[in-house]
């Protein structure tokens, strides 16, 4: 296609984004591109079925079984598919567990890529332009926005989704977590620590 | 830089600001709309995600800096449907459109769990990868498009002419910088490289410190 169209036909639209919107889906549903009902099925998607909590399943499981772990770190894409962990913008997953050496982070410099089947619609900050532009060249000062210091001696890897590869952080297993079933691990499995700008919640 | 969406490690731009974990998915209704009718309007088939990254790309700076993220999804829908002959700048300006029975490849409604639930997968069979984990590789200087002045490409600004270490070996990938202007799928080789921070910035905010890129084999050289 011809980029850099001059006139970019957009700007035609209203500018205020709600009436953007609505002359979208006039003209779409009217020429009959867009079927109405399947607006609806699409936000239930991502509204009811799919969120962050099928990601703290899989990580409460890598935390609890260290077989699911090892198959997880070799090949992420295979193991979530094993917890029924599919679709768009997860075709190929790698999962990067944190130690006390390393701490991986997660970003998208030049849009705003997420693996949207483990943890649902990115976040407003993640699309920020100040998190993709801060976070490959500061990510400690952006992890302190987040309320986050890291100890001593770990270093940080961020990982600029520059493909269709999408990444999975590991968080460590809390302390005091000892004893804890799935479920429960899973709870305290936050967004923001599988995206590794957070840590998992302590145990109460 | 080449174009206003290749940002990383841009300075100026302020502090990130997290909204509460448990904040809904949409901050506000027409977000829900936006997201929705561009996937709906994704699923005819007329373009793929790497024609609709440039179309974002391809806005005015201007526009991108001051549209929030699902404005910009608005503005290169709405520029795709013009440019795939779907939708007329008059339909747009008006902001209406005569009514046509549903179209033959519109998504529909009874297809969408399925088709969301459904991998689509980006890598192919193609050529063996020239380089192995351990290797060191240089990227691209500039980074640009080598096929189409300006166009589409995945190796950002502050990574290129970089000198780094191969950590995976993906296999085949489509090349985006074929596929977002209708050059073929071109798959490619692509490998996850890690470059010192210390490297790319000059100086690193502490030891060790490490950004890791997406890159396909064309992209890179042995040093």
């Amino acid at each position: 296609m011809p980029h850099d169209d001059p006139d970019h036909p957009h700007s035609l639209l209203p500018s205020d984004p709600a009436l953007r919107v609505k002359a979208l889906e006039t003209i779409l549903t009217a020429k009959g591109l867009v079927d109405p009902a399947a607006l609806d099925a699409i936000l239930e998607t991502y509204e009811e079925k799919v969120g962050p909590h099928l990601g703290a399943r899989v990580v409460a499981r890598a935390w609890s079984d260290s077989a699911f772990r090892d198959r997880l770190l070799a090949d992420a894409t295979a193991a979530v598919a094993e917890l029924g962990i599919s679709g768009r913008q997860g075709e190929h997953v790698v999962a990067v567990e944190n130690t006390p050496e390393t701490h991986n982070m997660v970003v998208c410099t030049l849009c705003s890529c997420y693996p949207w089947p483990l943890l649902g619609i990115p976040p407003a900050w993640y699309k920020s332009d100040a998190y993709r532009a801060r976070a490959v060249r500061e990510p400690r000062k952006v992890l302190a926005e987040f309320g986050v210091a890291l100890p001593e001696g770990q270093s940080v890897r961020v990982w600029d989704s520059t493909a269709e590869v999408r990444y999975l952080v590991v968080p460590m297993r809390p302390e005091g977590s000892e004893g804890l079933d799935e479920a429960a691990l899973a709870a305290l499995v936050t967004r923001d620590s599988m995206i590794g700008t957070g840590l998992p919640e302590r145990p109460a | 830089m080449s174009r206003v969406h290749d940002m990383g490690g841009r300075y100026g731009d302020g502090a990130v600001v997290p909204e509460p974990q448990d904040a809904p998915p949409f901050a506000v209704d027409w977000h829900r709309k936006a997201l929705a009718l561009t996937l709906a309007a994704g699923g005819l088939g007329a373009w793929n995600i790497d024609t609709s990254r440039h179309a974002r790309e391809c806005l005015a700076p201007k526009d991108y800096a001051r549209f929030s993220y699902y404005e910009k999804w608005l503005a290169a829908l709405a520029d795709l449907l013009v440019a795939k002959g779907l939708v007329t700048r008059a339909e747009l300006a008006a902001g209406r459109a005569d009514p046509a029975p549903l179209h033959a490849r519109a998504f529909r409604a009874e297809a969408v769990g399925a088709a969301l639930a459904r991998r689509v997968p980006y890598a192919r069979p193609g050529p063996a990868p020239r380089f192995a984990v351990g290797d060191r590789v240089r990227t691209r200087l500039p980074a640009r498009n080598a096929f189409v002045a300006g166009g589409h490409t995945r190796l950002p600004s502050y990574a290129a002419g970089q000198t780094g270490t191969v950590v995976l070996v993906h296999g085949p990938h489509v090349l985006p910088d074929t596929n977002a202007h209708g050059l073929g799928e071109n798959p490619e080789p692509l490998y996850t490289v890690a470059f010192a921070a210390t490297d790319l910035w000059g100086a690193a905010e502490g030891p060790g410190d490490e950004v890791t890129l997406d890159l396909w084999q064309s992209y890179l050289e042995a040093p």
